[in-house]
């Protein structure tokens, strides 16, 4: 045991060093004390309750992984939706559908007041969302399940056709001249990101491939993407399913010593840094904050007003493309984390 | 010795006979990977068009090492006939701490990196700890940190930064000497060559020199042998183990470092699946799963492997949805190539 206490008396030698080095070796440029000024100068934006109507509950059950960017943009503009709406807004999430479904049925039995419900996978939410139908709980659809939302009976979905985004996609592969681009899912599985490579492949001009890497694993994602552009060079566009996948794919390209263009679905800050320095030709943005706002937002309007919107159509938030000339305008609200 | 003194006993101990050249290598722990690892090249020069590019062969390296770096400490632990299932988070974890300590304090982007190898060590010697004083199944015990090292990394970020990922540090000071260190890279001939590939061979070597010339190498191999007969003959078991944990935790440190520094941003949900591959390179390089026998090299050659089988199923063009049944079955095959040399080795020794 001498030799452990030893052990323990160095780390904690190292630990006073390190404490040390905190306080004399702060850095000049960047970090918190950058943002905070960043935020003192924009403090007005948060949202405040507007409304005198009763404190009303609204739960979202999504399809979420754990610790997914996007999801967190959608919970966002829920949040921020409900703080303006005097909602008490109840937030659960699970990959497995499931638990997704006996999520969704734990609020159905806590009688909240209105429901937000993806469809990622229709046939397991099928009976929960009935259920909450039944028990006269307004439910509104959001991000995917479009083609199945009005025939559980939601008011309305809110959302993105992943095949006409990956349509429009391909237009604009066209559009900058392309004639051989990659398809990178990072989900084996995920019927969603299916329908955006096949939506690419049906208005593409030229060839696409579909490549999968584990999106878990980033260094992984990048030397997969680098052996797929060493394997063929004529590969010119790179198009990644998810923001934080484009940059591991700029670093694949240039230690390739590709020539490809990098295209990315989804936003967030580096995306739009990567837009403004031309390391990224465009993204496609299904604006989630969008979606959370909207779904919490219109079911306040539906509590107090009767109000539907979409007349059984979906109301897509997407797609929105985006280059270089939006990026500037665009990286202050991916900075703080709501596009 | 004196013209009085016997002749050699004819049938001296058989432990004393010097073995031949030969038979000293086929008794080697790497060897059946060395063979798979050769089977695995072979076949994808073959098949896979641009295999053998020298920049191809970046590639390959590059995902190797980033296994690599982790498959070590985790054979050596293997090898001390313990599991540590928490060594896919943990790297994430690292990574994370770093990131955040650094923006949050605005401090320097080494001080991240301090308190980041603090932490790294703190989870190895939180995993040693309860191990030797509950007694506990490793399994159960790193099974324990792995979730709750999950949820610390989505729950903390999460209230530190308000976000699931964290802020870019690439503006921050003392960025891009630390960058240096854990992720640049040098192009030679054709070939990127990452600097996660020298982290890898040191560290092979370094864990090579404990186990072979080393007493803590011999408490390693006695632990995982037989934990009692070793604390019969005085092997400190619990610091041995202690510190097999925290060998795992410096890596992870390493790892984590290097995954900032090459993406700047660090997901919170990352990690979650690599300590199975980390444990897999380990076996495919001929560590038992039971403990006492492996080495460091193996070790390296099962990432090799890992690193040229996901990498060559990408230049040969296969069908993507096949992809991990392919990857499956060339591990398997691998694996049993491996031990069917070992037994071979065995029989004629």
């Amino acid at each position: 045991m001498a030799r452990v206490r030893t052990g323990v008396r160095a780390v904690a030698a190292v630990l006073v060093a390190a404490l040390g080095m905190t306080l004399t070796a702060c850095s000049a440029t960047g970090g918190k004390r950058a943002e905070d000024a960043r935020r003192a100068a924009a403090q007005a934006a948060e949202g405040r309750a507007n409304v005198t109507t009763p404190r009303w509950t609204v739960a979202m059950v999504t399809h979420s992984g754990d610790g997914d960017s996007f999801w967190d943009i959608v919970q966002k503009g829920a949040r921020q939706a409900a703080a303006k709406d005097n909602i008490d807004f109840l937030y659960a999430h699970s990959d497995e559908g499931q638990q997704q479904a006996q999520l969704v049925d734990s609020y159905v039995d806590k009688k909240v007041d209105g429901l937000i419900v993806t469809l990622a996978k229709p046939d397991a939410l099928k009976a929960s969302v009935a259920r909450a139908v039944a028990a006269g709980i307004p439910v509104i659809t959001v991000n995917s399940g479009s083609a199945q939302s009005e025939a559980f009976g939601a008011l309305t979905h809110i959302g993105q056709d992943e095949t006409v985004a990956g349509q429009a996609v391909g237009d604009e592969l066209d559009r900058r001249g392309r004639k051989k681009a990659l398809c990178v899912l990072h989900e084996q599985g995920n019927v969603g990101h299916e329908q955006r490579c096949a939506g690419v492949r049906e208005t593409f001009g030229g060839r696409l491939q579909n490549l999968h890497v584990d999106g878990t694993n980033m260094p992984d994602v990048q030397a997969s993407i680098e052996a797929k552009l060493q394997s063929d060079p004529t590969i010119d566009a790179v198009v990644t399913l998810g923001a934080p996948f484009a940059d591991a794919a700029v670093q694949a390209k240039r230690t390739a010593g590709s020539r490809a263009e990098v295209d990315t679905f989804d936003l967030n800050a580096k995306v739009a840094a990567g837009l403004g320095n031309g390391n990224l030709g465009f993204a496609v943005d299904q604006q989630p904050y969008l979606q959370g706002y909207e779904a919490v937002d219109l079911l306040w309007l539906y509590r107090y007003n009767a109000d539907v919107l979409g007349g059984g159509r979906p109301v897509l938030t997407g797609p929105q493309i985006i280059t270089r000339e939006d990026a500037a305008a665009l990286a202050q609200y991916t900075e703080r984390g709501t596009r | 010795m004196t013209a009085a003194a016997p002749p050699a006993v004819p049938d001296r101990d058989e432990r004393l006979t010097p073995a031949s050249p030969l038979r000293k290598l086929l008794a080697r722990p790497e060897l059946g990977s060395v063979v798979g690892a050769a089977a695995v090249f072979l076949f994808f020069a073959v098949v896979a068009d641009g295999f053998l590019r020298a920049a191809s062969f970046g590639t390959v390296l590059y995902a190797a090492s980033t296994i690599g770096i982790m498959a070590v400490p985790v054979a050596l632990l293997m090898i001390g006939g313990e599991f540590d299932l928490s060594a896919g988070v943990l790297v994430t974890t690292a990574a994370l701490v770093s990131s955040m300590v650094s923006y949050q304090l605005t401090a320097n982007a080494w001080v991240g990196v301090a308190v980041s190898l603090l932490v790294s060590l703190g989870v190895g010697c939180f995993n040693g700890f309860v191990l030797t004083r509950t007694r506990l199944p490793s399994f159960i015990v790193t099974l324990g940190t792995f979730l709750m090292l999950t949820g610390l990394n989505l729950g903390l970020t999460k209230l530190v930064s308000g976000t699931v990922s964290t802020k870019t540090i690439a503006d921050m000071e003392g960025f891009d000497s630390a960058r240096a260190l854990f992720a640049s890279e040098t192009t030679v001939g054709g070939a990127t060559l990452k600097v996660t590939i020298l982290w890898w061979l040191g560290l092979v070597a370094v864990a090579t020199w404990i186990l072979l010339r080393t007493r803590f190498g011999n408490w390693i191999f006695a632990v995982g042998g037989n934990a009692d007969a070793a604390r019969a003959v005085g092997v400190p078991v619990h610091r041995t183990k202690t510190l097999l944990y925290m060998g795992v935790g410096f890596c992870a440190w390493v790892s984590g470092q290097h995954l900032l520094f090459s993406y700047d941003v660090v997901q919170s949900g990352e990690g979650v699946g690599n300590e199975l591959i980390y444990i897999i390179a380990a076996v495919i390089g001929g560590c038992l799963i039971t403990g006492g026998y492996g080495s460091a090299v193996g070790a390296a050659v099962g990432a090799f492997i890992f690193g040229m089988t996901s990498k060559g199923i990408v230049y040969a063009e296969w069908n993507p949805d096949w992809f991990k049944f392919f990857l499956g079955a060339m591990l398997l095959l691998a694996t049993l190539l491996n031990a069917w040399v070992r037994k071979r080795a065995e029989a004629t020794s």
